[in-house]
Formats: structure tokens, C-alpha cells, sequence
């Protein structure tokens, strides 16, 4: 049998291009991107492995891509953008419980049973508990005195602490799953430790898994072994251990290095802003928006995310064709000016607007509403502990995450007046 | 003006509960959208515009009167 590849000229157009990466500032995203949007908004992407596929660039289309059911989030026959391995190798037990990675029926599933942990409600009522792990942290700095990498001292460090404490996983073992989770984010990561990773993190978690079933708390990865156990979900297939700390690996994960680096991230913005960083002090019920903007702004799941279409789509008159790998890039649908009104600027003040930074459709982020408490606690509790923060190193001695799937700084050292 | 739901398609991301709190929240069983005011009195109007625009699964229709 012979196997056609569908030609990337077979469509016409521009010759297709690989995922840009190269920013001029550390702030925006590449610039390579305004071309596109502009001049071709749906262009042929070519990825690694050597097959051909798509770019998406315009918030309009971003958003509507992550909203059709045509397109499936199954990475298994999926390309990827930066690796010439698969970022979700195929076989079932890595891919137990990794809802971010199915579809409907089996993401409903999942998404049905983990929503009512992270609602907003609930979500709000864990406040005071950040704002003393916050404290807590504040004190620790100020402590040890100027300077200080707030990566390892703040941003990291918080979030871990309250994903630890909300599915019950030990924050003592952070040195571990910090690791394996950095590891598995490095672009560079060749495939092997790339797996050992994984399996060393999945197998953490099955022990954990195990050690609940027996020693039960009052978290989440708990409560959702007592819920099988009642027989609360006859409709749904017990959970296995294989699910369940898949469920807990993919929430450890998404639950800390996503929200650590836009606190650092997003203190190095507000510091390089400091009008807007001042106004945003003295009024405090402006957080909400600014934290929103920020989010909009800063776009950390800086390659965006990929689908793949189950059947031939056209989009804009260009045909998509079934199998193929779709990248939305998330990043760039946030600058897009037909949507935003000067969306190179950050306005810490921009009326709510659509942004795509959680996603959009059935798969927009499970977690954001924790990550909103986390940041609407932080900053302004970090602003108003040190009045005079500012960085120890100058802009360009600011190690920022271009080599990682989640964009931030590897460190922020600051000092302030002590 | 009116709201109408389509539940079946609510994955709960929250935006309607976070933007337009008066007008919807979250069940506690499965999280999914809760909606407190079919009829919204007009200093609502805008939030429920706004939790229609920003509901990630076109959950919820405004009728405008
Ligand atoms: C500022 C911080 C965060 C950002 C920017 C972010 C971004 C995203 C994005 C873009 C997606 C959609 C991926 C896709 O469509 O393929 C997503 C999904 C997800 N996020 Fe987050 N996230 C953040 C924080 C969190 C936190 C704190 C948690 C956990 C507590 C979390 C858990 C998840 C999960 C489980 C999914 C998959 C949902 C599904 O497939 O239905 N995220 N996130
Ligand atoms: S915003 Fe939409 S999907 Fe999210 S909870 Fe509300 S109705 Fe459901």
C-alpha cells in the first residue's frame, strides 16, 4: 500500500514555516507572528517529524478551532510543533486520566467529575489559606534580606504549596516533582529522559494513589477514590489507580509551574510598568482586571496548543485535511488588533474581553480559577510588603524561559530597601 | 431580556459564575452552571452580555427584548 503524504503546496500559498519562536522583547510574543495574522493567517506550518500542517493566528479563528468538535485533542497521531518525538506517547497507562488529552465522551467524563473541585466558589473560599502562604513567604524573605530569586523564594514555591495541599501530595517531596516536571517541559529534553521523567512521575503517583486507599485525608485525590467507593457515579466506570494518578500527575503539573510563572513573570512586567503598577496598588478592587490583562499580555503557554482534524475542514478558504495537525497559537490571537484595541499594550485597566490565555471550548482551563485567587493574593500582598522592589540585575541578565513549553523568567533576583 | 441555558454543554470553567455572580453559579455536585435569574433586572443586563461572551462552550443565549 502506498502511503500518500498530502503535499504542502497541493494548497497553494506560501511555503510553510516552522513555529516561530525568536522574540525581540521579552515581553511580546515573536513578531513573526504579526506577519502571519496579517498576511497569512492560516499558513502551513512544517514540524519536525517532517510532516506539514497548520498555524492558526487570528483570535477569531484560534477561537473557533478550539470550539469545533471536527477537531480532536488526541495527540496520539498528533505532530508536535518543537519535538520530533510525540509529546504523548501512546500507550494507555501514560495516557490514564490525562483529560487534557481526550475528547467527548471520555474528557466529559473526567471534566464532570473534577469540575466541583475548582469552581469558583470553592476556589474563593480557599483565599484566606493563600494569603497566609503568601504571608508566610513574605516573612521568609524578608527574613533573609535582599536579594532574592523570587522564582525560588515566591513564585515557585506558593503554588506548589497549594497544589500539594488540594490533592493531598507531601509538600516535602516538592524537590522530586519540581524536577520531573521541569525536565518534561525543557524543549531540549531528548526523548529518553523525556520518558524517564514521566515515569518516574507517574510512578510517584501510583505510590501515592496506593497510600490514600488506605490512609484516606481530606483532599482531592481522596475524595475521589471515597466518591467511586460510594458508587456516587454508577453511570461511570470505576476509577482505576492508573486514572486516578493520572488525573493527579496532569493537576500537579498544570497546578504549579503554569501559575509560578506568571507570578514571576508578571511581577517582572509590573515592575517594568510601574504607573500602571501603582494605580493598580491603590485601587484595589482593579486586581481582578489587571491579573486578566496580565494573563492576555504574558500568554506563558507561549506555543499555544494543537488539535488534529478528524475530518477535511475548510478555514478561511484554506483546506484542512483530515489527520492533519493544527497548532492554535494562543499568543498571538491575544495581539490580534482586530480584536483587541492596541493589543501591544498593556492596559492593566482593558475592559474583560475573550482572551484564549485558559484555552477556549470544552478544554479552556479546569484550574483557572484557582490560578486567579493565587494571583489576585500575590501580587499586591508582594507590591505592598516591599514598596521599593525592584530588579538586582540589569533587563538583559533576566534569564527568560524561551527553551521551555511554559514561558517566564528561570529567575528574577530583587532586592528592595531593608 | 431572557437567559437561556444548554446545559448539556456547560464543562463548568466558571466564567458566567466569575463575571455575572448574581446571575449564575455552580451546582456543587458536578459543578456545572447553576442559572439563579432568567429574567436579569436591567442593571444586569451588561454582566449576563458579558458571561454570554466569555462562556467557553456558547452555553449561554441572551434573548434581548
Ligand atoms: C495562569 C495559570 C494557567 C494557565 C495560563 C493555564 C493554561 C491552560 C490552557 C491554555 C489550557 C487548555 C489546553 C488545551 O486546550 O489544549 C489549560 C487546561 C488545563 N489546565 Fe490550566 N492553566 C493555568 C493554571 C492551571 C492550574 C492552577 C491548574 C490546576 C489546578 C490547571 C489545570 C488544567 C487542566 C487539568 C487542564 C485540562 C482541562 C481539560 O482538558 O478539560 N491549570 N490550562
Ligand atoms: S461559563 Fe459556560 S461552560 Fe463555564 S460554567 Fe458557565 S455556562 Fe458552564
Amino acid at each position: 500500500m502506498r502511503v500518500t503524504e498530502p503535499s504542502p503546496c497541493s494548497t497553494g500559498g506560501p511555503p510553510p514555516t516552522t513555529l516561530p519562536t525568536h522574540r525581540s522583547c521579552p515581553f511580546d510574543p515573536p513578531e513573526e507572528y504579526d506577519r502571519l495574522r496579517e498576511q497569512d493567517p492560516v499558513s502551513r506550518l512544517a514540524f519536525p517529524d517532517g510532516k506539514t500542517g497548520w498555524l492558526l493566528t487570528r483570535h477569531q479563528d484560534v477561537r473557533a478551532l478550539l470550539a469545533d468538535d471536527r477537531f480532536s485533542s488526541d495527540r496520539r497521531r498528533a505532530s508536535s510543533p518543537l519535538r520530533t518525538f510525540p509529546l504523548r506517547p501512546d500507550d494507555l497507562q501514560s495516557r490514564a486520566g490525562m483529560l487534557i488529552t481526550m475528547d467527548p465522551p471520555e474528557h466529559t467524563r473526567y471534566r464532570r467529575m473534577l469540575t466541583r473541585y475548582f469552581t469558583v466558589r470553592r476556589m474563593r473560599a480557599l483565599a484566606p489559606r493563600v494569603e497566609q502562604i503568601v504571608a508566610e513567604h513574605l516573612d521568609a524573605m524578608e527574613r533573609s534580606g535582599p536579594p532574592v530569586d523570587l522564582v525560588r523564594a515566591f513564585a515557585l514555591p506558593i503554588p506548589s504549596l497549594v497544589i500539594c495541599e488540594l490533592l493531598g501530595v507531601p509538600y516535602d517531596d516538592r524537590a522530586k516533582f519540581q524536577q520531573w516536571t521541569s525536565t518534561l517541559l525543557r524543549l531540549d529534553t531528548d526523548e529518553e529522559t523525556a520518558l524517564a521523567a514521566r515515569d518516574a512521575l507517574r510512578d510517584y503517583m501510583l505510590g501515592l494513589v496506593a497510600v490514600k486507599r488506605f490512609h484516606p485525608d481530606d483532599a482531592l485525590l481522596s475524595h475521589l477514590i471515597a466518591t467511586q467507593d460510594m458508587q456516587e457515579t454508577p453511570q461511570d466506570a470505576e476509577l482505576t489507580d492508573e486514572e486516578l494518578a493520572g488525573v493527579g500527575r496532569l493537576l500537579l503539573v498544570a497546578g504549579h509551574e503554569t501559575t509560578a510563572n506568571m507570578l514571576a513573570l508578571g511581577t517582572y512586567t509590573l515592575l517594568s510598568n510601574p504607573g500602571q503598577l501603582r494605580a493598580m496598588l491603590d485601587q484595589p478592587e482593579s486586581v481582578e482586571r489587571a491579573v486578566e490583562e496580565l494573563l492576555r499580555y504574558l500568554t506563558i503557554v507561549q506555543f499555544g496548543t494543537i488539535r488534529v482534524a478528524r475530518e477535511d475542514v475548510e478555514i478561511d478558504g484554506r483546506h484542512i485535511r483530515a489527520g492533519e495537525t493544527v497548532v492554535a497559537s494562543l499568543a498571538a490571537a491575544n495581539r490580534d488588533p482586530e480584536h483587541f484595541r492596541h493589543p501591544e499594550e498593556l492596559d492593566l485597566g482593558r475592559e474583560p474581553s475573550q482572551h484564549v490565555a485558559f484555552g477556549h471550548g470544552i478544554h479552556q482551563c479546569l484550574g483557572q480559577q484557582l490560578a486567579r485567587v493565587e494571583m489576585e493574593v500575590a501580587f499586591p500582598a508582594l507590591f505592598r510588603r516591599f514598596p521599593g522592589l525592584r530588579l538586582a540585575v540589569t533587563p538583559e541578565q533576566v534569564p527568560m524561559r524561551d527553551d521551555m513549553l511554559i514561558y517566564g523568567v528561570h529567575a528574577l533576583p530583587l532586592t528592595w530597601d531593608g | 431580556m431572557k437567559i437561556r441555558i444548554d446545559h448539556e454543554r456547560c464543562r463548568g470553567a466558571g466564567q458566567c459564575a466569575l463575571h455575572a455572580p448574581e446571575l449564575f453559579d455552580q451546582s456543587d455536585d458536578d459543578g456545572t452552571v447553576v442559572l439563579l435569574d432568567a429574567e436579569p433586572p436591567p442593571e444586569l443586563e451588561d454582566s449576563a452580555r458579558l458571561a454570554a461572551a466569555l462562556c467557553p462552550n456558547s452555553v449561554i443565549t441572551i434573548i434581548e427584548s
